[in-house]
């Protein structure tokens, strides 16, 4: 990481391991078990972390020798929801490419979905999923697992599971790498003044 | 890209980023609710001067889906029958708010001049002019063909290497030089059959080969896919051109029937951009075998349609101006 002078690494690998982690334990509890679960990760980033917190349950649930009931593999319990077309803000902006949005065969009719993103904000981006989700089905509940929580919220949103609350200004950046993008695990911080970036394509989160 | 005018436009990352927003577009039309936002508010008018229903149709739900109003303007018993001008044609539909303009119109470079002329400030779509273009049903036969040879991971692909055979009216066909353009640019490797007479003056040129000799063709070239362009049977008539002696004649030299449907490759498919004339062009037996993609034709080009409709249309306009 060559980000030292430019930013605040505020979570390491590890951390961001133990933060996953903890959300997969804390979903498996209130949902008491796998059953009728689907997580739907929004891209970009929100997509690996879904995967990976998927993988974390299924493998607490097949150590705890529970049944896994219906989930006999990661692509039928996560998948991706585009909401690009849903965003309020597409008209402000070039046009943005469009994401793959992927449902596990089993469909989210009557399931627990929980929506899986990095960085959760002004609340805008969720509330865009929430749209796109009633387009695809009608969920039995929607929760929300959050690596980076940094506050700021313009709608009445708030997460279910969160990796770390984050304390920033309004004029600091959030930027999140993970492995299968960036090809390193950081959650950076930005201040004000921090204008170049290293060398990865890594994207500035205010979502 | 702030129009959609020509298929020679499009540069290969173009081509591309169309075809795999079409394939995002296809998977939610499978959905039980269709309809999705982006385009809330915005009016598309639909600017027929030629008869179509397959393309405005296909247009409109492309439109419809993506939550925009359509305005359907056919010049039939419209004030352009009156001798209104295309200018003011324009320039009305302007005035009552249009977002983007679709045309068709019989004299080629139509939508070129309504793009270009400074009349109006919307995207427009070229939906077939004249002997010219036809970019979205280029793109409709390059999705499908994309579909065929890459299967489920198409996301990001070309058609390198794919071999395509076009067969019938290249002089009078939009589609075949919008196709001959996107499959060339797309990397795949075309030929062009046609008797000596429907082959226009100049055609050698083109990014493809051409025959007289479909049965030779269809053995040296082992194509991928096969497409039949629509034949129009007044162009038998001295009247209509006196192109070709007789249907008869037509369909025993350029028809695809039974033997050169078996003649084909087991993987190739048969195209047509409809509407088909049985029995001319293509037989029962080909229109109607499990190769015959016409259908999927159909449905994809709503999907291409709203990718096209996406791109030129849901982003701010400013910065549509930056990227042209």
């Amino acid at each position: 990481m060559s980000s030292g002078s430019l930013g605040t690494i505020v979570l390491t690998e590890s951390d961001i391991s133990r933060a996953l982690t903890r959300i997969a334990h804390e979903i498996l509890e209130r949902n008491k078990g796998a059953q009728d679960l689907v997580l739907l990760g929004i891209p970009t980033r929100g997509a690996p972390l879904a995967r990976r917190v998927g993988a974390r349950i299924l493998s607490a649930e097949n150590r705890e020798g529970d049944s896994v009931d219906g989930i006999d593999s990661l692509d039928s319990l996560v998948g991706a929801l585009d909401i690009t077309m849903h965003r309020d803000d597409l008209r402000r902006q070039p046009t943005r490419a469009l994401e793959p949005t992927r449902i596990p065969a089993g469909g989210i009719d009557d399931k627990v979905v929980v929506l899986v993103d990095d960085v959760l904000y002004s609340g805008r981006t969720i509330r865009a999923a929430l749209d796109a989700i009633s387009d695809i089905g009608r969920p039995r509940a929607v929760q929300l697992a959050v690596l980076v929580d940094r506050g700021h919220r313009e709608l009445p949103i708030r997460a279910d599971y969160i990796g770390k609350n984050l304390p920033t200004s309004r004029s600091e950046r959030v930027r999140v790498q993970l492995r299968e993008l960036d090809g390193t695990d950081a959650v950076v911080l930005h201040g004000t003044d921090a204008v170049v970036l290293d060398g990865t394509d890594a994207v500035v989160l205010d979502g | 890209m702030r129009h959609l005018l020509s298929a020679a436009d499009l540069t290969r990352a173009e081509a591309i980023e169309i075809l795999d927003t079409a394939e995002t577009m296809a998977q939610t039309q499978s959905r039980e609710i269709k309809k999705l936002p982006p385009l809330r508010g915005m009016t598309v008018v639909n600017l027929f001067f030629e008869d179509s229903t397959r393309t405005r149709i296909s247009f409109e739900a492309a439109a419809k889906r993506l939550s925009a109003d359509v305005i359907n303007f056919s010049a039939k018993g419209s004030s352009v029958s009156k001798g209104e001008s295309l200018k003011d044609t324009a320039q009305t539909l302007a005035a009552m708010g249009a977002d983007a303009v679709v045309i068709r119109h019989p004299a080629s470079g139509a939508p070129h001049r309504l793009a270009t002329a400074g009349w109006i400030d919307t995207p427009v779509i070229n939906a077939g002019d004249g002997m010219h273009q036809h970019p979205t049903q280029a793109l409709l036969d390059a999705f499908t063909m994309r579909r065929r040879r890459h299967g489920a991971a198409t996301t990001g692909t070309d058609l390198a290497g794919a071999r395509v055979v076009i067969v019938g009216d290249v002089l009078h066909s939009r589609v075949a030089r919008s196709n001959v353009d996107l499959l060339a640019t797309l990397g795949a490797d075309v030929v062009l059959v046609a008797p000596p007479t429907l082959l226009p003056v100049g055609a050698e040129v083109w990014p493809c080969a051409l025959s007289y000799d479909l049965d030779a063709t269809i053995a040296e070239h082992t194509p991928d896919a096969i497409m039949m362009l629509r034949v129009q049977r007044e162009r038998m008539s001295s009247a209509g051109g006196g192109f070709f002696p007789s249907p008869m004649e037509y369909s025993r030299r350029y028809g695809l029937d039974g033997a050169r449907l078996r003649a084909l490759p087991d993987h190739a498919i048969v195209m047509h951009p409809g509407p088909m004339n049985r029995g001319l062009e293509i037989s029962a037996q080909a229109a109607d075998s499990a190769r015959s993609t016409v259908v999927e034709q159909v449905s994809n080009g709503v999907a291409v349609r709203m990718a096209v409709l996406y791109l030129l249309l849901a982003g701010g306009r400013s910065s549509e101006r930056n990227a042209q």
